[in-house]
């Protein structure tokens, strides 16, 4: 899937904008849970507060991160979960795979991580022979449809509901041409529940994780992880390093704060704490790195590590809202994902962090007040520096400072620059100038301010 | 008060009117404006792109332009912002540090500095207010929309000075235009296709011109307006308050 793509943003984007009525579509779509968000925030006149309560958690998390990793794990471990630390992706691959070829178990049904999406366990474990279901809805509609996720809260948000009907009448056998989403998720209620009853093993993510408990909690407005959880013998918590809050209490800022800033929601409907295994049964939780304390000890991005994935970003950026989650060609989409993926892979996301204006709106409706649209500017300064930039741009680049360092130079080009849109308008409104594609040149003036003020002066005089 | 004008380059190249404006409504309002004849710009067109380190050349010059002023004053909350963010210079770091300080757009500057309440201004038209993203949430000179926070907003409160002026309620009031310097090429389809729908939110509402204190954003979108061939145009803020003033 990512992994064969080989076109850029910009490229997967123009494909995505190739059909209008369709970006409009989604563009609303999410500008309706952006205004949601707004609502549900405007209600709680301490919501600034809270922001960044949550920011100062976190910070402090990520300063102590070690002593609240090792005072989480030897709780869990009180209480009975069996605790696993992997270092990358491959290894928290294998950890799942040998629990489970241990047990005899070939079938897992798995509710929402996107921890297992960056590291493809679903592609490793089917290799393997296993067989896994997605029980999140919108997981399992790309699941079916063989595609990634292209929102981390809304996975499916792709998607019309017409085309959902399709997909559910091939592989779930509902009837042709039926997309009443009442019919369509009783259909899919059906096909999970079989699985659910069916499953010995279930994997989870985890939104948090107790230090001072060792208790994890999920949230999920389906249910499904719970389900999964509650009938499997083996539960499995995949978790990456930065999921850690200190105390129970600080649960009452986060659960407050995710939900709204997600979809408007006051709360998730199930907030589910798991702090010990039922008799008889297993906990495992896999703590996995993958990169991630490479980015904690990048200054300038470590806080990027802040993020509870509630997906308020996304659902704001106007990229990504006319460009579409696959168009991001990697796990996490959007302005989070952005910051986040050059990390992993500097030379295959290298043009992720370019995938923005700048206009910051991300950062302000951050729960966790991540700095992003400052971090996508600060990553790009990285890309070029360490040679991930086309020669082409670094030259152009080269001649414009050079231009503009020297006013006798930049008063000749302006003037030779106006007299080719003027005159010469054929050697800018072509094919070429991605500009003129959908926009008319600027008319030049007669003069430019410099020019007109020196008359001015000339006539004072 | 010793007060520089900051033409940024494109302003200076594409859209003069706009910096005259500026220049005269300064003076109408008792200022005395110098304007450094050696300026050029920012650097914000090569630090965006990822090429910070090629701006020593812009900042110096910049520096040399610029020092020894009460306020700068510009024309453009992007470029303002850029200068407030990113100017350094090892050379001469204490000059940097003060111009920092005192660089201002133009609306902040009539606001807060001069504490403009009344304007010998008239624009009989429907207005649509582009709020800038650099100038709104880098420089907040209005509030934005994502925080719980009580609303202002400078160009607004100049504009509701202007006789005759009716500024539309917008759709989305403070989506990005998807202009994002070299942005706008290299991520031609989505950034036009953001400013096709800021222009329509505009339209939409029955603005005869839409203004901002941004003239880069007010070039993209006139750039699509032109091409639609319609009537709707754009005007810079400091047009419209210098506009009839006696």
């Amino acid at each position: 899937m990512s992994s064969a793509v080989t076109k850029d943003h910009a490229e997967l984007a123009e494909i995505f904008n190739r059909d209008e009525p369709r970006v409009d579509w989604h563009d609303e779509t999410l500008w309706w849970v952006r205004a949601k968000r707004d609502i549900a925030a405007q209600k709680l006149p301490e919501w600034e507060l809270l922001r960044e309560t949550a920011s100062q958690i976190k910070n402090n998390v990520l300063s102590n991160l070690s002593e609240y990793l090792t005072q989480f794990e030897a709780n869990a471990i009180k209480n009975g979960i069996i605790v696993h630390w992997a270092a990358d992706a491959a290894e928290h691959n294998q950890i799942i795979h040998k629990l489970l070829s241990d047990r005899g178990i070939d079938r897992m049904v798995k509710s929402k991580s996107m921890l297992t999406e960056e590291c493809h366990l679903n592609e490793y474990l089917i290799e393997r022979g296993v067989d896994v279901i997605d029980s999140d809805l919108g997981e399992r509609i790309v699941q079916l449809a063989g595609e990634p996720p292209s929102h981390i809260v809304l996975p499916c948000i792709h998607k019309k509901k017409e085309e959902i009907g399709d997909i559910f009448h091939e592989h779930l056998g509902s009837a042709k041409g039926e997309s009443d989403p009442k019919i369509l998720t009783e259909t899919a209620r059906q096909h999970l529940r079989e699985v659910f009853l069916t499953r010995r093993s279930a994997l989870t993510g985890v939104n948090f994780a107790v230090a001072e408990t060792g208790e994890f909690v999920i949230c999920t407005n389906e249910g499904n992880a719970d389900m999964g959880a509650h009938l499997a013998e083996i539960h499995i918590a995949s978790m990456g390093i930065e999921k850690i809050i200190p105390e129970r209490k600080h649960l009452g800022v986060f659960l407050r704060l995710l939900t709204r800033s997600a979809t408007g929601q006051p709360i998730t409907t199930y907030s589910s704490h798991f702090s010990k295994p039922q008799a008889g049964k297993e906990i495992h939780i896999v703590i996995v790195d993958n990169g991630r304390s490479i980015q904690l000890g990048r200054k300038d991005f470590r806080n990027s590590l802040k993020c509870i994935r509630c997906g308020a970003c996304m659902n704001t950026c106007p990229v990504y809202r006319k460009s579409g989650g696959h168009s991001y060609h990697t796990a996490v989409a959007g302005p989070i994902g952005s910051i986040l993926a050059p990390n992993l892979d500097m030379k295959k996301y290298a043009d992720l962090p370019f995938a923005s204006t700048l206009c910051g709106s991300c950062s302000n409706v951050c729960p966790v007040k991540i700095d992003i649209h400052d971090q996508l500017y600060k990553w790009r300064q990285v890309i070029v520096q360490e040679g991930y930039s086309p020669k082409a741009k670094t030259l152009a680049m080269k001649g414009m400072a050079f231009t503009l360092s020297s006013p006798g130079l930049y008063r000749a080009a302006g003037k030779m620059g106006r007299f080719t849109f003027k005159y010469a308008p054929f050697a800018v409104n072509n094919g070429m100038n991605p500009w003129y594609k959908h926009r008319e040149m600027p008319k030049a003036p007669e003069e430019s301010f410099g020019e007109w003020y020196k008359k001015r002066e000339g006539e004072k005089r | 008060m010793k007060v520089a004008l900051f033409v940024p380059c494109y302003v200076d190249q594409f859209y003069p009117k706009a910096a005259i404006a500026t220049l005269e409504l300064l003076e109408k309002l008792g200022v005395e404006v110098h304007y450094p004849k050696n300026q050029t710009c920012c650097g914000q067109p090569m630090a965006n792109s990822g090429y910070e380190h090629l701006t020593t050349g812009c900042n110096n010059l910049f520096i040399d332009n610029f020092s020894g002023y009460d306020y700068i004053v510009c024309p453009s909350g992007s470029c303002t912002l850029h200068i407030k963010e990113h100017l350094h210079s090892p050379q001469s770091e204490d000059k940097a540090t003060e111009i920092r300080k005192r660089v201002y757009e133009l609306t902040e500057f009539l606001v807060d500095i001069l504490h403009v309440e009344h304007l010998e201004a008239s624009f009989p038209h429907k207005v649509g207010l582009h709020q800038s993203c650099h100038g709104l949430r880098g420089l907040h000179i209005a509030q934005m929309s994502e925080l719980v926070a009580p609303a202002f907003s400078k160009p607004a409160k100049l504009l509701d000075m202007v006789q005759g002026l009716q500024l539309v309620q917008l759709g989305r009031q403070d989506d990005c235009c998807g202009f994002g310097g070299t942005f706008c090429v290299a991520e031609e389809a989505v950034s036009s296709k953001m400013g096709k729908d800021r222009v329509d939110d505009h339209i939409e509402h029955g603005a005869e011109y839409i203004t901002s204190a941004d003239l880069s954003c007010l070039m993209h979108m006139e750039g699509i307006l032109r091409r639609q061939n319609s009537n709707v145009k754009v005007i810079h803020v400091a047009e419209i308050l210098n506009h009839s003033i006696q």
